[in-house]
């Protein structure tokens, strides 16, 4: 594996990125809709920790040795795209919260939650973005 | 109080961010929106406190390193300028919209859930202010998306009023998500050449980073940064989720939202695209200059036509927003020092134009039950005081000498004649004579008609508690039409900085 | 020496009326009355300044004084304040007409049992406040402050009436006004100020230095011309002319102060102002850009003139001959010689004694006898010999017949055009002569030498054009109201009368006595470089 896919894994992150964006676009279900926003931040959180690899890397862990100095286990991953990673995974968890949060009142006030019905139920309004 | 001073950068997020928590525990009735007014004062005292100090010293900055970590590691807190005016306007009004909101939100909201909206709405202007003073990229991402989480919300209240309230959210929570999600790619982009998270450090890097502008994943980080700015700021045509956002919200709500949002969506531009990237790379070495000027054309141009035919006053005022989002944009990507002036000082005109009028029209909803152009007809003599404020906004919006509205046009003009674009003249000419005919539209309904609408017939001028916030944005956008220097002044010094590349 | 800071008190007098009216509103008697004392302390305030300006060293001491600066709007654009002979004839001609025109308001709006009439007395105030700020402003910007707030207050005097083709008339107005100013004045300005560092207004023009050291080409100037002599829409110079007949819907002393002395003159007088003290003749000269106003101006002069002649409602006849003779104003100036500015200002007076007299006759006729047709006006100088006496002196000073103002300054135009040697000139001056004798005279001649038609004939006529009849009266009502006014009418209501024969009056001792005239006039003279 060299060349242009020796680094795979960014062609996963764009392959799911593009997947995402698809559902986001092209999806009517606004289930589907938070879903595929989903698997877009997920694309990139993939991003993120390809980008802390390091060849040959460990876990970053130290440990105390004979004189009771602290030594690290040969070359280690870069953890701060890990770090960050965690508080975007938690951004989004929220945002899928919020989300469903909305669709679910959605649906009460619609009874569907498609998004073309609902544009057809709101239609009396101009509406040209 | 030596210890208050030391950590003013700090405390201006932390004590949104504790009161805001604690907004929740308010229980029912006034006290919520009580404890709210006393954060956001509070806050406000503490940003005002800020500038003093940072006039005070002199020192082009305050810097103020979190937990004492070392900027390399920790996240660092910065305050020049222009982010110490920006957090002066954010919190200012956000303060006086949260006075406004009161009587507002006590009318639209029912009442069980208003301890859940001041909580978000609290919080909502700690994210907007934590963008601002952060010097740190990934804490604008997190700080950015707290914002936009609570703004999601906050718009979605609006759905007692109005069920679209619901679909508009969405629409904005999937729109922004995605734009929000292009800036973590650029950062994260730009961390893979920079190797750091610190935006100053970022700038040196870059500056050490040989052959930049032909840096391939320098070049996809700007890309990425520049469509989820421009998503975040509602620049022409990536603006489709703000008209419905800003006609479904609660009316205070969209106040804050006008004043506010989108304002620090365009200074975090100012970060990356001036502080990060520097103005020789994004405005001379590429393009990007050119996309942003043809987006802030249409956007003048097609934004204030659609306004036109508006028949929801919320929704024309919506319209005009992109618009005036538009010369702020045009302004900066100008890249000279007359234009980022003006950007700055339209930045601060508008959110107290655009704000003061959303808070009139938030009356008029309170009193007659609606804001459509059929519900304003004849409000000239019922509700005096409140049509004047929007009278005086919608001159504002139109650039009448001694408004401020006027000073950012001037600013403008004279940045576009330093560049030579006798073309982006026109259309801010244009751009004028167009909003000319959309507060127009409102203005003989207001005072040319008799009322139509029964509640409008017997309405009374707005309660007091709504009237002293909106004149006092209105008296500002006022005063500093008649007395500019403190903004042109502050604008273009912090213009001078921002050219200078400094982050 | 003068007190730069007395045009303060100018603006501020009728400021305070108009408060005063808004607060006396619910009684029409305090109100007018509060009207009438406001117009006259005004010109009281105004007349203090004559002296001084005329004074032989005027322009050595006082017009060297800095000027008084309210307010610092930008840095290095103060909101300022200056006294010079030019704004003094515009002012004193404001202030003064604007005692008679209350007056004839009083007996017009109560004749005529208009709506709305404690606004439209404000409204006339605050105007009346902006044209002072026009007369006397010290920079350009002041000037363009003053002059957007005088399209703003008197749009709802425009529109007053409230009827469809009122608001679209009052849009039309205000679009062509503020479109012109916003579009084209506006960045005029802003570009004087990117090529000069100054707004100030400056004998000579500000434009030199710049011209000069090459920052600014002969042709840009030109540009800048182009945009000033456009922008300034009150100017009504072809083809930005068009708000002026939509004006007309307006109630008539609307017509007559405003849109034939206040609004247009503060648009002749910006374009003499402009002329004058921001480019100064030797920069237009010198860059050879100013000569296609003269053509220009005298287009306007002549086409107006034509349209008129076929125009047959009254005020609309009047608003076109407005048109060309603003474009006296506007050629005189363009000529760009001494007398040619003697001229302007000359006209800037005599044109507005002249006008009001006819737009108050023509509101006379219209409250006497509730006609707006020239061709209605068969005989009615037997029923209305004042009103019709009045007329014909106006008239006559449109035609530039002595002894009426408008000799005096047709005859500082044709020196002008001797001295500059534009033969065009003379030959539009003759030609528009000949073209307002014969609109304006055929008119006299119905007057006073027709028999009047039978009554019955124009009941049809005059119906919609009637304020109240929007106003929802019942039709048998009306018709009772045209038999009390119609069938035999006087005169008109006292107010009114009296109010015309001053003006009227003034026409004339215009011409016997114009020393204050030619003297402020003169002074421009002396300040040329």
């Amino acid at each position: 594996m060299s060349g242009y896919f020796g680094i795979y894994n960014y062609w996963i992150y764009i392959a799911l990125m593009m997947i995402g964006f698809y559902g986001v676009i092209a999806k009517m279900n606004l289930v589907k809709q938070a879903i595929a926003l989903g698997i877009f931040q997920t694309g990139i959180f993939l991003f993120y920790i390809s980008m802390a690899v390091v060849d040959g890397g460990t876990a970053p862990i130290w440990t105390t040795i004979g004189d009771g100095s602290l030594k690290h286990l040969g070359p280690y991953d870069n953890p701060l795209p890990h770090v960050l990673i965690l508080t975007a995974i938690v951004v989004s968890v929220s945002i899928l919260a919020v989300a469903l949060a909305l669709i679910i009142n959605i649906k009460r006030a619609y009874g569907t939650i498609e998004y073309d019905e609902i544009t057809r139920l709101d239609s009396d309004e101009i509406d040209d973005a | 109080m030596l210890e208050i001073q030391a950590h003013l950068p700090v405390l201006v997020v932390v004590v949104p961010l504790i009161g805001g928590v604690l907004t929740s525990l308010m229980g029912r009735g006034a006290l919520p929106w009580a404890w709210a007014t006393l954060v956001t004062g509070a806050t406000f005292a503490l940003t005002l406190r800020l500038m003093a100090t940072l006039l005070a010293s002199g020192a082009p900055h305050i810097s103020y390193e979190v937990g004492n970590w070392p900027r390399w590691w920790g996240i660092e807190y910065r305050v020049d300028l222009l982010n110490a005016f920006i957090l002066l306007v954010v919190a200012g009004v956000g303060f006086i919209t949260t006075i406004y909101a009161k009587e507002s939100v006590a009318d639209e909201i029912p009442r069980d859930r208003h301890n859940l909206f001041y909580t978000v709405w609290v919080l909502a202007i700690c994210g907007l202010l934590g963008i601002t003073v952060t010097g740190d990229a990934f804490n604008v991402y997190v700080l950015l998306e707290i914002s936009s989480l609570t703004v999601y919300a906050l718009i979605a209240m609006g759905k007692d009023r109005n069920r679209k309230a619901l679909t508009a959210s969405l629409r904005y929570l999937i729109l922004g998500s995605v734009g929000a999600s292009f800036i973590l790619l650029g950062i994260g982009y730009l961390m893979m050449v920079t190797g750091t998270l610190n935006m100053e450090d970022m700038r040196e890097q870059l500056l050490r980073t040989p052959d930049l502008d032909h840096h391939r994943t320098v070049l996809v980080a700007f890309a990425f940064l520049l469509v989820g700015l421009s998503l975040k700021m509602a620049l022409y045509p990536l603006h489709m989720w703000l008209p419905k956002a800003y006609t479904y919200a609660p009316s205070a709500v969209t106040a804050l939202l006008a004043a506010t949002a989108t304002k620090v969506a365009v200074y975090m531009s100012f970060r990356f695209l001036f502080g990060i990237f520097g103005p020789e790379f994004s405005f001379q070495r590429l393009p990007s200059h050119l996309i942003l000027l043809a987006g802030a054309c249409l956007g003048v141009v097609f934004s204030s036509l659609s306004a036109i035919r508006q028949q929801s006053v919320k929704r024309l005022l919506a319209y005009s927003s992109v618009g005036q989002i538009a010369y702020i944009v045009a302004g900066f990507s100008l890249a000279n020092e007359n234009g980022v002036a003006a950007s700055i000082i339209h930045i601060f005109n508008h959110a107290v134009t655009k704000g003061g009028m959303f808070m009139a029209v938030g009356a008029v909803a309170l009193r007659v039950g609606g804001t459509d152009l059929k519900h304003m007809r004849g409000l000239g003599r019922r509700m005096p005081l409140t049509m004047a404020a929007l009278t005086v906004g919608g001159l504002g919006l139109v650039g009448f000498p001694l408004t401020a509205g006027f000073i950012s046009k001037w600013y403008l003009i004279k940045g576009a004649l330093d560049a030579g674009m006798w073309g982006l003249i026109a259309i801010v000419l244009l751009g004028s004579i167009l909003a000319l005919v959309y507060v127009w539209k409102i203005i003989e309904a207001v005072y040319f008609h008799e009322p139509e609408d029964p509640r409008a017939r017997d309405a009374t001028e707005a309660p007091i508690m709504m009237l002293v916030p909106m004149w006092t944005l209105i008296g500002l956008s006022l005063y500093f039409g008649v007395d500019a220097n403190f903004t042109s002044d502050t604008a273009l010094r912090a213009a001078k900085s921002l050219l200078g590349g400094a982050p | 020496m003068i007190d730069n800071a007395l045009p303060l008190l100018a603006i501020a007098v009728p400021l305070a009326g108009a408060l005063l009216i808004g607060l006396f509103g619910r009684w029409p008697n305090l109100r007018e009355l509060v009207t009438v004392l406001t117009s006259v302390s005004l010109l009281g305030v105004v007349v203090q300044l004559i002296e001084p300006v005329l004074a032989p060293d005027f322009w050595t001491t006082s017009w060297l004084q800095p000027a008084y600066e309210a307010v610092q709007v930008l840095p290095g654009v103060p909101l300022a304040f200056k006294v010079e002979p030019l704004g003094l004839i515009y002012a004193l001609i404001a202030s003064s007409l604007w005692i008679l025109n209350s007056l004839y308001s009083v007996g017009y709006m109560r004749g005529n049992r208009e709506a709305h009439q404690t606004r439209f007395y404000i409204c006339f105030a605050v105007a009346i406040a902006a044209v002072m700020g026009i007369a006397f402003a010290g920079n350009i910007f002041t000037l363009f402050i003053f002059y957007e707030a005088l399209s703003l207050s008197t749009y709802p005097l425009v529109s007053h009436k409230g009827t469809p083709e009122a608001v679209k008339s009052a849009r039309i107005y205000l679009g062509i006004l503020v479109g012109t100013s916003v579009g084209l004045f506006l960045p005029a300005i802003i570009a004087t100020y990117f090529f000069t560092g100054t707004l100030a207004f400056q004998p000579g023009g500000v434009f030199q230095a710049a011209l000069a050291d090459g920052t600014l080409t002969g042709p840009v100037l030109g540009l800048l011309f182009v945009l000033y002599m456009y922008g300034i829409g009150k100017a009504a110079l072809m083809p930005m002319h068009r708000w002026l007949p939509a004006a007309m819907v307006a109630p008539t002393p609307v017509s007559a102060l405003l849109h034939a002395v206040a609004v247009v003159k503060a648009g002749v007088f910006s374009v003499v102002k402009v002329v004058l003290y921001v480019f100064g003749s030797a920069s237009l000269v010198g860059a050879a850009q100013g000569e296609w106003l003269i053509y220009v101006a005298g287009a306007t002069i002549l086409i107006a003139s034509a349209i008129a002649l076929f125009q047959d409602n009254l005020k609309r006849r009047l608003a076109y001959s407005t048109v060309s003779q603003l474009s006296y104003i506007t050629l005189a100036a363009s000529l760009l010689s001494p007398y040619g500015f003697m001229a302007a200002a000359l006209h800037i007076a005599a044109h507005a004694f002249g006008k009001i007299t006819l737009f108050f006759a023509a509101g006379s006729i219209y409250t006497a006898a509730h006609k707006t047709k020239v061709s209605e006006l068969d005989g009615i100088g037997r029923k209305m010999p004042w009103t019709m006496a009045a007329f014909t002196i106006g008239a006559l000073s449109m035609i530039g017949v002595p002894p009426t103002a408008g000799f005096i300054s047709k005859w500082y135009l044709l020196q002008g055009a001797w001295e500059t040697g534009y033969v065009f000139v003379v030959v539009v001056v003759t030609l528009s002569t000949l073209l307002n004798a014969s609109y304006f005279l055929p008119i006299v001649y119905r007057a006073f030498f027709k028999a009047p038609a039978d009554d019955h004939g124009h009941h049809d006529h005059g119906h919609h054009d009637h304020g109240h009849h929007a106003h929802g009266h019942d039709h048998a009502h009306h018709g009772d109201h045209h038999a009390d006014h119609h069938a035999d009418h006087g005169e008109a209501p006292l107010p009114i009368v009296v109010a015309l024969t001053c003006t009227a009056a003034g026409t004339i001792i215009l011409f016997f006595f114009p020393d204050l005239a030619l003297g402020l006039a003169e002074q421009i003279r002396r300040g040329l470089p």
